[in-house]
């Protein structure tokens, strides 16, 4: 209850530093009146509740479709989030105003308050952050699911444990093959490989109150996807292999234009350029042959 | 020798001589042998610290309690699921009441549990083991490594529901040294079992059976990973080649060993139903019993892979056919995870923070009026609601009965076809006297008498009935004004269980 009085205060409260950002472009035809402004941060507060949906409210849809008609109110809604320190990902019929916050932002989610032992551990800090990557990688796991808006992803939880799982799988045994002995030195633990730490991590254990044991993959990841659901990125579509959840447009939204770059920055930023011709996909490394299966449907089952 | 120049070569040569060759390679070996005899260090752990428990346990050996539970999780291991936690404690019960016969089950039941929690570790995050040992690496730098390693884990088993699975370390503990292929191990196996029973040495037999079915569900496993792989993407695997070849190569390993533990089964079984000892006739008997369950394990992976083609097909449809967006993504996996995954921890955190924190989405904070929190505060707990909404009383339509017969019609019907069984009757007359009693009632009896025209035997046979409706076509036509067709010889046979068998005999 509290947070729904929360948002519009914070809302209405703010609109005074967008009218000198809007006040600087005298070339509005028609001025800017307080109502303007009401209304602009109305529509800004809606894109605070990621779980509304715009066809379920007739003046959210109302506002959105002023937005996408009236360029000045779409400047002034646009200021009031800025101000905010919010960034605006889209405006749509489908999406509704999809914001996020920004990095400093007083919306933004810090993963101390996320988790309590990631603030500590730093292989739980780790999980963590794999776990909402891996969540995304499964739910648009080709370029093109990403990049296609009428796509939507379906996920679960324990699907998602049993890939990522795969994934170190594959590269212990890359490691076992090449000779290498991954076993970390004991005296630095942060030179731990990251699919170590995760292949060493139980993936579920039996608890006394017959709850997903918190610390393990499988709760990491339920966690996670939870979370997702929490902010309207996911939807719980039902309880089957530890829950099953499909994507919203917001979370492909999220995904390839804040997430995506920033992780993919991250990595440039150590080093790590990931080469990649724009087509390929899932596939362990030497396996390039894989993608001209499509040419022989008929595959040679039994000869 | 007094220069103490020379002291300080020869002491370099001596501190250089017994070190081995560095390089990993030299220590590797080394460093194996280490890590197989930590897997044996949880189960000495056990019986150390058997001490320390609240109680006298030190009556209990607990090494091999947890060998035991090590061997049953392996064997109840299952394609799907693993096996049951209270399943096993409960099997493991027998063995540890033999222990200590005067204590109370409940102790009995304790120390099941106790072993088998230890066996999974559960008070550590991990819930696994570490060992530290010390190699030499590339540079000759002496370096201590930690070694992970689990016995029995936790997966999550459909519904919800946690399973035990015995790690393949804990399988190596087991059987000793299976870091072989195993395939060929399965082979070898095979032939000695063969060469045992043809030398009648049934407890070796047993033993080499066990050892063969240990690896019968090792091969399983590592090929339902490799499917699940294959569910997961379509191009994360090799569909050109290498799927359909292993898939090939599967096929054929159960046939073989199908028509192989076929062969043994026969011959156990005639090794079983001839031995004159009754320790041998328990042992051929036991040992039938675990030739059938490889072969039933075989059934299962061979069903397995017959669902591996629909389902690449299908998802080929979906995936591969799709018209081709305009843009080219991000590579979600390609391009972050698979990179990330190598990486040291220290590096890979940054790039997941950095996506924790653009990927998340916002949360509205938290802001609390006074007003609010009194209100809150002082609002009663809601009642919960322990029996759920109340059930609506559903509104039952009564169905019209649409039967063609009545059951008065039934009735009259069978007791006109309750012939006596060494009195069968032709059809027409059966007709002529059902028009007697109701216009309708030669349909039902016609029905009736051309199903018995093909009787169900084998059923009638398994319920144990003694008397069955048959109709035999003689060649002779119906003469009736309603139907057409052979007017068959309807008559009621008695069954008898020994004289079936006896006709099965002589037929056979």
């Amino acid at each position: 209850m509290t947070e729904q009085h929360a948002e519009p205060d914070d809302a209405w409260g703010e609109p005074q530093p967008a009218y000198p950002a809007e006040a600087a472009p005298p070339a509005a035809p028609a001025s800017v009146t307080p109502a303007d402004a009401a209304d602009a941060a109305r529509l800004v507060s809606f894109g605070l509740q990621p779980k509304l949906m715009p066809a379920r409210d007739a003046e959210y849809g109302e506002l959105l479709r002023r937005y996408r008609e009236e360029p000045a109110f779409a400047r002034l809604a646009d200021a009031v989030a800025t101000g905010l320190g919010l960034v605006v990902l889209e405006v749509s019929t489908r999406a509704g105003m999809a914001v996020t916050a920004g990095e400093d932002s007083v919306f933004a989610v810090r993963m101390g308050d996320y988790a309590r032992r990631a603030s500590s551990d730093t292989a739980d800090r780790f999980l963590h952050g794999l776990a909402h990557l891996a969540v995304a990688a499964m739910a648009f796991p080709r370029p093109e699911d990403l990049a296609d808006d009428a796509y939507i992803g379906r996920i679960t939880v324990n699907g998602v444990d049993a890939f990522v799982r795969q994934a170190c799988h594959r590269l212990e045994e890359r490691a076992a093959e090449q000779g290498d002995n991954t076993d970390p030195a004991t005296d630095a633990p942060g030179l731990e490989s990251g699919w170590r730490v995760y292949a060493r991590r139980s993936s579920t254990g039996a608890t006394k109150d017959a709850r997903r044991l918190a610390g393990s993959t499988t709760g990491i990841i339920g966690k996670a996807a939870a979370f997702l659901a929490d902010s309207g990125f996911l939807q719980r579509t039902g309880d089957d292999a530890g829950g099953t959840y499909r994507t919203t447009a917001r979370y492909q939204l999220q995904v390839r234009d804040m997430a995506g770059s920033a992780a993919m920055a991250e990595l440039l930023e150590l080093g790590v350029v990931p080469v990649t011709d724009g087509s390929a996909t899932l596939l362990p490394p030497p396996d390039t042959d894989g993608l001209e299966l499509a040419a022989d449907a008929g595959l040679p089952f039994h000869s | 020798m007094t220069s103490p120049a020379d002291t300080h070569t020869a002491a370099s040569q001596l501190s250089a001589g017994p070190r081995p060759a560095p390089g990993p390679a030299a220590d590797e070996g080394l460093s194996r042998r280490l890590r197989a005899l930590a897997c044996t260090a949880p189960l000495h752990d056990l019986d150390a610290r058997k001490a320390n428990l609240a109680g006298a346990y030190t009556v209990y050996a607990m090494a091999e309690v947890a060998l035991s539970a090590i061997d049953l999780v392996t064997l109840n291991m299952d394609f799907d699921t693993g096996a049951d936690h209270d399943q096993i404690v409960a099997r493991l019960l027998p063995r540890i009441a033999a222990q200590a016969p005067d204590r109370p089950v409940t102790e009995h039941e304790r120390v099941a549990r106790w072993v088998l929690e230890n066996l999974i570790n559960v008070g550590s995050v991990d819930r696994g083991f570490r060992a530290v040992y010390g190699t030499f690496g590339a540079d000759g730098v002496y370096v201590r490594r930690d070694y992970d390693f689990k016995l029995v884990e936790e997966v999550p088993g459909p519904g919800g529901g946690v399973y035990l699975r015995a790690t393949d370390e804990a399988v190596n503990v087991l059987v000793g040294a299976l870091d072989t292929d195993v395939t060929s191990a399965q082979i070898a196996a095979e032939v000695k079992l063969e060469v045992l029973i043809s030398r009648g040495r049934l407890a070796d037999a047993q033993l080499a059976a066990e050892q063969a079915r240990y690896r019968t569900v090792q091969y399983a496993e590592t090929l339902r990973r490799t499917l699940e792989a294959t569910r997961r993407n379509v191009r994360a695997v090799d569909w050109l080649n290498a799927v359909p070849d292993m898939i090939a190569e599967a096929l054929d390993h159960v046939a073989d060993r199908y028509r192989h533990e076929n062969a043994i089964l026969t011959n156990i079984r005639k090794a079983r139903d001839e031995a004159e000892e009754p320790e041998h006739k328990r042992r051929a008997a036991e040992l039938v019993d675990i030739v059938k369950d490889c072969i039933r394990r075989h059934t299962q992976l061979q069903s397995r892979l017959l669902e591996a083609g629909p389902l690449f097909r299908a998802e080929q449809d979906r995936q591969a056919f799709a018209a081709p967006t305009a843009r080219a993504g991000l590579d979600l996996y390609g391009q972050l995870v698979a990179p990330l995954l190598p990486l040291p921890v220290d590096q890979a955190t940054r790039a997941t923070d950095a996506f924790f924190a653009h990927g998340t989405g916002l949360r509205t904070p938290v802001s609390v009026r006074v007003g609010d929190l009194v209100d809150l505060l002082l609002t009663p707990p809601v009642e919960r609601e322990h029996l759920g909404a109340e059930m609506p009383e559903p509104d039952l339509v009564a169905t019209p009965d649409d039967s063609r017969f009545s059951e008065e019609q039934l009735a009259h019907a069978m007791e006109l076809l309750d012939l006596e069984h060494d009195a069968p009757r032709r059809l027409s007359g059966l007709l002529a006297e059902a028009r007697l009693q109701d216009p309708e009632l030669p349909y039902l009896v016609a029905l009736l008498a051309v199903h018995a025209a093909s009787p169900p035997v084998g059923t009638a046979y398994r319920q144990g009935e003694r008397r069955l409706l048959f109709a035999v076509d003689d060649g002779a036509t119906l003469d009736d004004p309603e139907f057409g067709g052979a007017d068959l010889i309807v008559g009621t046979a008695l069954l008898d269980a020994a004289g079936m068998a006896a006709d099965r005999k002589d037929a056979s």
